[in-house]
């Protein structure tokens, strides 16, 4: 099963970067910069799906009391704090040529920043707290609240000015992308969540074999 | 209801308060740059803004040895009139949107430091060669403006 995900995994990456590179056409405005949408995009989405993981098992976590719902939110969170800090980066890569400048404090990159630093405090915050079963509850609590800022991130774009356009894809009206662009996103995407899943479970796993050791 | 959902809940509340409370506080206060109508309805000379609206078509004139670059901005109910040194974005042009960091100047026109170049969410193929939508744009622009 691990073998077959991580295949899987493999394979999606390479038919992404194929699209990326070999199938999308070069964007006629932007030129060939525009081609790191195609790693700025599906990473926030991860970021989005791994902070929603991290949600849902927190909440789990305090009604059942379930270790294993804890190491899947730490898993998780560890995973999304990864993209979100690729997302930051890629979408700095690609600022510098296409707006001008690597950084600007709108509403989309600020909100982003502020998603960033929480989750790097929710990972502090686990590894500071001496009794394993208080931070667990200590975490799961700050996962649930954190999580408030994804919609913030997300919707920022339409609810205030910003350098950041808004988003291409589900927008209501007519598509802003060619057919081909959102195919090879497509394909990234899923590749990523792929990627999100191997990561995660990997982690997981790890994480419970901590526990046995320390048990 | 037991202590256990208790603290869910208010932790619930809690969240949903303070994500109100920024949603609210940033709407009225903080706004990212200002478009030339609000600059010309009152304009500091000397104060610092960021300024966003689209290069009028026609405005442009650049003067490579110089590094000097004069353009007009507009929101389409207003106009400012930009003065910059140095070289732009590749994306910057006219019938583009842009975001400016810079004062107005008590002699009326505003200042550019840096030129930001603002991006629409259109995507396009080479080989199509319609232009995005002048009023397409001042929409992703203004925002939802308030």
């Amino acid at each position: 099963m691990r073998r077959l995900l991580g295949g899987a995994t493999l394979a999606g990456l390479v038919a992404g970067l194929v699209m990326a590179f070999g199938i999308a056409p070069r964007e006629a405005t932007q030129g060939n910069v525009q081609r790191i949408m195609y790693l700025h995009v599906p990473s926030v989405w991860v970021a989005y799906l791994a902070f929603g993981v991290v949600l849902v098992a927190s909440v789990v976590y305090l009604v059942r009391r379930d270790d294993r719902a804890d190491r899947l939110a730490h898993a998780s969170a560890e995973v999304g704090v990864l993209f979100t800090g690729l997302t930051i980066a890629t979408g700095s890569i690609w600022g510098k040529p296409t707006w001008g400048t690597w950084w600007t404090w709108d509403a989309r990159l600020t909100s982003v920043s502020i998603l960033f630093v929480m989750y790097l405090g929710y990972l502090l915050l686990r590894g500071m707290v001496e009794d394993r079963e208080r931070g667990a509850r200590f975490a799961a609590v700050l996962g649930i609240v954190a999580a408030f800022n994804i919609p913030l991130v997300h919707f920022s774009v339409i609810w205030w000015r910003t350098l950041h356009q808004p988003p291409s894809l589900m927008k209501p009206g007519p598509g802003a992308m060619p057919g081909i662009i959102v195919a090879a996103l497509l394909v990234n995407f899923a590749a990523f969540t792929l990627l999100y899943v191997y990561f995660v479970t990997r982690r997981t796993v790890v994480l419970g074999l901590e526990a046995e050791a320390e048990a | 209801m037991n202590q256990k959902r208790k603290l869910i809940v208010g932790g619930i509340v809690i969240a949903g308060a303070l994500t109100y409370m920024i949603y609210a506080g940033v709407t009225q206060s903080a706004v990212y740059f200002v478009t030339p109508a609000e600059l010309r309805a009152a304009p500091v000379p000397g104060k610092a803004y960021r300024l966003g609206g689209m290069v009028v078509p026609g405005s442009l004139k650049w003067e490579p040895r110089s590094l000097d670059l004069s353009f007009t901005l507009s929101d389409g109910t207003a106009t400012v009139p930009v003065r910059h040194k140095g070289t732009p974005p590749d994306l910057f042009g006219e019938g583009r949107g842009a975001v400016l960091e810079g004062s107005w100047t008590a002699d009326g026109y505003f200042k550019a430091t840096l030129i930001m170049a603002k991006h629409s969410e259109e995507y396009k193929a080479p080989h199509d060669q319609s232009e995005a939508g002048y009023r397409e744009l001042l929409k992703t622009l203004r925002g939802e403006g308030r």
